[in-house]
C-alpha cells in the first residue's frame, strides 16, 4: 500500500515542540509529502517549527483541561478520521503519552501496533518497520498487511531530527469528542522535577550508577563525577527500584534512551534492560569488579576493579586539573 | 481488584523465536514476571487500606501454565482465571487487551484493575490502555504513588519531567511502574495455601471473544537479521592507578 498521508503525534513542552517531534516529522516527510502534525494543546506558537521540520498542517486540540492525553487525543484523531481525513500510516514516539493516545486508538480503530520500532521504510507495496529485540542483538522486520492507518511508535533518538525550511504548518482545529467515563481522570497538579546541569538524555557525558555501588549514599560519587564532565547522572533500573535515585533518572529499555559522546558505567554490569539504553553511546568505560560482567563486552575501556576504589582517584585527579 | 499477571520465561535465559511463526518461543516454564508482582503487592495494600475487598488476577499463557499465578495466589490473592488456548498464540497485543478485558467482565468487573506499565519479555506496553479503552474505563498510567481516598482515585504518574497528580473516578485501571510498592515474599504457609486456591480455565470462545491469532494480527514479521555487534576494546585489571587510563581515555577524546 502506498503511503500518501502520515500524521506525527506531535508534543510540545515550554513552547516549543519536543526533540522527539522534530525526529518524527523529518522522517514522516521523507516517506510522503503529505505530513499532517495532531497535537493535544494550542499550536500557535508551534506552527511555524511544525512546518519548518515538514508538518504542512497541524490538528490541534487546544487545551485539554486536565484531561489525559491518551483519551482525549486519541478520541480527537478518530473524530478526524470519521470525518473522512485518513492518514495510512500514524508515527508516535515511544514515551508516556505516545503509548497512552496510540493505545487508545488502536482500539477505536481496531488496529494492530508497531512499538520500539527504530525504522520504517515503504518498500513498493509493503510498510516495514524494523524493531531490536533481545537487547538489539536482533532486529525484527514486521511487514503491516490489511488496511491502514497502520499504528508505529519509535523509540527516542530512532532519527536525526533535520529542519527542511517548509511553510508554517496550517492550523485546524481538532475537537475533542465527549468522552464518557473514560473521561473520568484529571490533572490536578503537575510537578516539574528541578534538575541542575545538562538533561540525561541531552548531555554529551552520562555517568550512571548501578547496583555495584553497594548502597544509596555511593550515588553521590557518580553525581560528583558527573558534574565534574559537565555531564549528567544515570542510573540502572536496579537502583531506582531499590528506591535510590528517582525513575527520571533511569537509563534503559523503561527509562531514557541515550546517545552520548562518552557513557560511563560504573558499578552496573549490563543487563540486557541497561544497554539498550545506552549502547548507542559513541565510547562506552565500564568499571565492574566482575570481569564476567556483559558490559565489558560492548566497553571502548574497561576496568576490571572496584568503583569505590577507581571513583575517589578518578574524582581526585580530575579536581587537581 | 483485578490484577493482570503476566507469566513470563525466566528473564535470565537467553529469548527465542519460535521458527515457524517468529513470535517469542514461551513454551518452557513459565514464572510470574517480576513487573507484575508490584500490582499485586500495590492490590493487596489497597484492599487491606479500605478494610475489606478482594484480589483477583487474571492471566494469558499457553499449556494450561499457572506456575506464575501460584505465586501471587501465595503473596495473597484469592482466586484466578487463566486464558488458555492454542488458538491465542502468536497473539498482538491488541487481542490479548480483548482476551482479558473479557476475563474482567467474567468477575464480574471490578473497582480498580492494575497492570504493570509493560512485560519484561515482550514490552509492547499498550495491554493496560488498550484494555481500559474495551472496557470503557478511565485509566492512570505510570502511577507511581496510589491511593483511594473517599471513593476516588488519587495517583502521581511519572511524566516526562517530572509527575502529575491525578484524580480518577472509580471503576478505573491503573498501570503501575516497578518500585511503586515493595513486593512480599510468600510465606510458607501461603505458598502452601494457593496450591488450593482456585484458578478457573477458560478458552477464547468461553469468553466470547474469536481470537485473530498470528494470522489475524495486521502484521508479519518478514525478515530477522542480527544487528551489527559492538566490539569490546581494551579490558584492564585495576592495579590502582587504572583511572589514569580513564583520564588519557578522556584526554584523547578531547572531553576535558
Amino acid at each position: 500500500m502506498a503511503i500518501n498521508s502520515v500524521w506525527v503525534f506531535a508534543q510540545v513542552t515550554n513552547g516549543v515542540a519536543t526533540t522527539g517531534t522534530l525526529e518524527l516529522l523529518t522522517k514522516a516527510r521523507s516517506l510522503s509529502s503529505n505530513v499532517t502534525a495532531i497535537l493535544g494543546g494550542d499550536a500557535s506558537g508551534v506552527a511555524a517549527q511544525l512546518g519548518e521540520f515538514g508538518a504542512t498542517k497541524v490538528y490541534a486540540t487546544g487545551d485539554l483541561a486536565g484531561k489525559l492525553p491518551g483519551v482525549a487525543v486519541s478520541g480527537a484523531m478518530k473524530a478526524i478520521i470519521d470525518g473522512g481525513d485518513q492518514p495510512d500510516l500514524i508515527l508516535f514516539p515511544q514515551n508516556y503519552e505516545g503509548r497512552d493516545v496510540l493505545s487508545r486508538l488502536s482500539v477505536k480503530l481496531n488496529k494492530s501496533v508497531l512499538t520500539n520500532s527504530i525504522d520504517v521504510a515503504v518498500d513498493g507495496d509493503a510498510v516495514n518497520a524494523t524493531t531490536p529485540i533481545f537487547g538489539g542483538n536482533t532486529l525484527v522486520t514486521t511487514t503491516f498487511t490489511g488496511e491502514g492507518p497502520y499504528l508505529v511508535a519509535f523509540r527516542p533518538k530512532s532519527f536525526a531530527a533535520e529542519a527542511s525550511g517548509g511553510a508554517p504548518a496550517a492550523i485546524a482545529a481538532a475537537s475533542v469528542p465527549d468522552l464518557g467515563a473514560t473521561g473520568g481522570a484529571k490533572v490536578t497538579a503537575v510537578h516539574v522535577e528541578e534538575t541542575t546541569g545538562p538533561k540525561l538524555d541531552e548531555a554529551s557525558i552520562v555517568v550512571s550508577g548501578g547496583r555495584g555501588l553497594g548502597e544509596a549514599d555511593k550515588y553521590a560519587m557518580v553525581e560528583e563525577l558527573a558534574k565534574l564532565l559537565k555531564g549528567a547522572p544515570g542510573a540502572s533500573r536496579a537502583i531506582v527500584d531499590a528506591g535510590w535515585v528517582p525513575y527520571s533518572y533511569q537509563v534503559g529499555q523503561t527509562g531514557k534512551v541515550v546517545k552520548p559522546s562518552v557513557y560511563i558505567a560504573a558499578g552496573i554490569s549490563g543487563a540486557t534492560q541497561h544497554m539498550v539504553g545506552m549502547k548507542g553511546a559513541k565510547n562506552i568505560i565500564a568499571i565492574n569488579k566482575d570481569k564476567e560482567a556483559p558490559i565489558f563486552g560492548i566497553a571502548d575501556l574497561g576496568i576490571v576493579g572496584d568503583v569505590h576504589k577507581v571513583l575517589p582517584k578518578l574524582i581526585e585527579a580530575l579536581k587537581g586539573r | 481488584m483485578i490484577v493482570c499477571v503476566k507469566q513470563i520465561p525466566d528473564p535470565a535465559l537467553p529469548g527465542a523465536l519460535d521458527g515457524a511463526t517468529n513470535t517469542l518461543k514461551r513454551d518452557g516454564k513459565l514464572i510470574l514476571d517480576d513487573s507484575d508482582a508490584y500490582g499485586v503487592e500495590m492490590a493487596l495494600q489497597l484492599v487491606d487500606a479500605s478494610g475489606g475487598g478482594e484480589v483477583s488476577i487474571i492471566s494469558m499463557a499457553p499449556n494450561g501454565e499457572t506456575a506464575g499465578m501460584r505465586t501471587a495466589l501465595a503473596m495473597g490473592a484469592a482466586k484466578g482465571i487463566l486464558v488458555s488456548d492454542p488458538a491465542l498464540q502468536g497473539s498482538d497485543a491488541l487481542t490479548t487487551a480483548k482476551i482479558l478485558a473479557a476475563a474482567v467482565q467474567r468477575l464480574g468487573g471490578a473497582d480498580l484493575i492494575i497492570a504493570g506499565t509493560e512485560s519484561s519479555d515482550g514490552y509492547t506496553g499498550t495491554v493496560p490502555e488498550q484494555m481500559a479503552e474495551v472496557l470503557g474505563l478511565p485509566s492512570v498510567t505510570f502511577a507511581k504513588k496510589v491511593k483511594i481516598d473517599g471513593g476516588v482515585l488519587k495517583a502521581n504518574r511519572q511524566t516526562e519531567e517530572g509527575y502529575d497528580e491525578v484524580e480518577c473516578a472509580l471503576p478505573a485501571l491503573i498501570s503501575v511502574t516497578a518500585g511503586v510498592v515493595e513486593p512480599r515474599y510468600p510465606s510458607f504457609k501461603g505458598i502452601m495455601a494457593a496450591k488450593s486456591k482456585p484458578v478457573e480455565e477458560v478458552t477464547a470462545s468461553d469468553l466470547g471473544v474469536t481470537p485473530a491469532g498470528w494470522a489475524g494480527a495486521g502484521q508479519k514479521v518478514t525478515l530477522v537479521a542480527q544487528a551489527e555487534a559492538r566490539q569490546a576494546g581494551e579490558i584492564v585489571e585495576d592495579d590502582g592507578e587504572s583511572f589514569g587510563k580513564i583520564i588519557a581515555f578522556l584526554e584523547n577524546l578531547k572531553v576535558i
